[in-house]
């Protein structure tokens, strides 16, 4: 029985051609995705890529146009009930009581989930030592700081024992010091225990920091999955950032000279990928002397995640204004929430 | 059992909120009040059949009144929720919807039950003495209208996306609804297409049965158990709805 239900869980979360539209909007198409136990996975993405749609069907909170998932062995359309029995979530947006307490918060949450008092009690007392808030429970959550209300979130997450958590986009809108504070306690918790967590976030830095692997998704597709590693790795040589008035007709004279594996052109700013790019520098500036382009800066660096990110999405981090403003429409159109 | 706790745990939730806002209400008694003492005293010596003074009539009116607004309020209030993020919380919980629309609705009921109890002692002042009996009878009477109520204001936020339609609800739903209802006319003096309206409207019954109540069962326009059957059917049918309406994804 016990073997059986082993074997059945290769994985935290299977999904299946998972799709999602709001009307003529299509916010996530049809994707695959395979997650193993014990992993920090994370989901990688400009705003409005499709993150938050895929984790609310994921957690039941939105169902699928098409396609299906497994989470925990249960799955999303037919067993709703025991999947979000069997994870955590910490939202994007704020989702706790402004008038109630911090404990009131978590006793509340207890009874939801069907913990017994006497148990919730004891693990609530844990849960806030562990995110430092014991001195505070009792405050009313209106008086709680920014940070302090995404650490009682975490820890509510965490107070039924889910085999996996979702933290979408857990440090946006943090202070930097914050962030790692919270960054430590993900650490901490993907050490201690076997738990699965997903989370969505547009910060390199901290997909970096925390992914075991990452997921590129834009505009509802999934472009590549890896360790981020690997991902950094796949990019060969380095990255020429130069910046000038006229990109459109230097790139057309770099393009010239076929020594790029890839570039990227975004508003004024060039991104070159090439092998040497010691010896390739100057090379660019006399193309640009010959050319009469002026260039306002030239720059190389090694590649991080965030190049990852720009070579298969082609874009920067999109602005909060063009966020908030889908959203908004989003919402009318579907009610996400 | 399980969702009975949960149930009570969201009622809880409810009352503690109501409970924090002292300011809130204080405040809402103030409206009742204008109308009971500055209104009801104007009127004071409108006759009418079988109560001793006008403002003996409105009371009953003005306490449905209070509920009128609390409840549907109160039931409106989850945009609040929706928009500060809460109900994802409760949404995403291993509970059922209904359960979610009862906690809720009983929750608002009991704030607005509360509030109508502030106002009771008020009668003394206009010369009303309530039997206790009557008051036993009030309780189930202002339990079943609050949480029908509640239950029209959490239909009406389902349809808003956001507190934008405020004047709308005010001035089509709440004061049109009070307006018919017999709180302040008798309606069997009302022009027969008003009386119509009158008997389409669910706090008109409540209000009637209120009335019932404090004048020791001397006024009903319909016989009271009829009534009671009425507002019994209007309560579980807007909670049917509501769980209708929150099981439909979104």
């Amino acid at each position: 029985m016990l073997t059986a239900k082993v074997m059945k869980q290769l994985y935290a979360i299977e999904i299946f051609s998972l799709t999602k539209r709001y009307g003529k909007i299509l916010a996530l198409d049809q994707l695959n995705l395979k997650i193993e136990p014990g992993e920090v996975f994370g989901l990688l993405g400009p705003n409005g890529a499709g993150k938050t749609t895929a984790i609310s069907m994921l957690c039941t909170v939105n169902s699928p146009t098409s396609g299906t998932a497994q989470v925990n062995g249960y799955d999303i359309r037919r067993q709703a009930g025991k999947v979000r029995r069997s994870i955590g979530i910490v939202f994007q947006d704020p989702s706790i009581d402004d008038r109630l307490t911090g404990r009131e918060n978590m006793m509340l949450h207890a009874t939801l989930y069907d913990i017994g008092s006497a148990a919730a009690k004891k693990r609530i007392g844990e849960l806030l030592d562990l995110v430092g808030l014991s001195d505070r429970a009792d405050s009313p959550m209106k008086t709680y700081s920014g940070g302090m209300r995404r650490r009682l979130e975490l820890a509510r997450g965490l107070l039924h024992s889910p085999r996996v958590l979702f933290l979408d986009e857990p440090t946006l809108g943090l202070d930097p010091q914050t962030r790692q504070h919270l960054w430590s306690h993900i650490e901490e918790l993907a050490r201690q225990s076997n738990i699965t967590v997903i989370l969505t976030t547009h910060y390199m830095e901290e997909a970096e920091r925390l992914c075991s692997r990452v997921g590129i998704i834009d505009i509802g597709r999934i472009k590549v999955v890896d360790t981020p590693a690997n991902l950094i790795g796949a990019l060969k040589g380095d990255v020429v950032t130069v910046v000038t008035g006229r990109p459109a007709d230097f790139l057309a004279r770099i393009k010239e000279l076929n020594f790029t594996h890839h570039v990227e052109a975004i508003d004024s700013t060039l991104r070159l990928h090439v092998s040497d790019a010691e010896k390739k520098v100057p090379m660019i500036v006399e193309l640009a002397a010959a050319n009469q382009i002026e260039l306002k800066s030239v720059s190389i660096h090694k590649p991080t995640l965030n190049d990852v990110f720009l070579y298969y999405t082609g874009k920067e981090i999109r602005s909060e204004e063009a966020e908030n403003e889908l959203r908004s429409k989003m919402r009318a159109l579907g009610r996400i929430r | 059992m399980s969702e009975l706790r949960k149930i009570g745990a969201l009622w809880y939730r409810e009352v503690l909120r109501y409970w924090r806002e002292k300011s809130r209400i204080v405040s809402s008694l103030i409206l009742p009040l204008l109308w009971l003492l500055v209104f009801g005293s104007g009127m004071r010596n409108v006759a009418l059949p079988g109560v001793d003074n006008y403002q003996v009539f409105i009371f009953p009116g003005i306490l449905g009144m209070t509920l009128l607004f609390t409840s549907i309020w109160s039931g409106v209030s989850i945009i609040w929720d929706r928009e500060f993020g809460f109900l994802k919380e409760i949404m995403v919980a291993p509970v059922s919807r209904t359960s979610i629309v009862i906690g809720k609705a009983l929750g608002s009921g009991t704030s607005a039950l509360i509030q109508g109890f502030i106002l009771l002692p008020l009668s003394f002042l206009i010369g009303i003495r309530l039997a206790p009996q009557s008051v036993l009878l009030l309780i189930p009477i202002m339990i079943l209208l609050a949480i029908g109520l509640v239950c029209v204001g959490l239909l009406l936020a389902s349809l808003m996306n956001s507190m934008e339609g405020f004047n709308f609800i005010m001035s089509l739903v709440i004061m049109p609804m009070f307006f018919t209802s017999g709180a302040l006319f008798p309606i069997s003096s009302a022009p027969g297409w008003l009386q119509v309206f009158s008997y389409f409207n669910p706090l008109t019954y409540g209000v009637d049965l209120l009335r019932w109540a404090t004048t020791a069962g001397t006024v009903t326009t319909l016989p009271a158990y009829a009534e009671a059957i009425l507002l019994i059917g209007f309560a579980a049918a807007m909670i049917v709805a509501c769980s209708y309406t929150f099981n439909i994804k979104k």
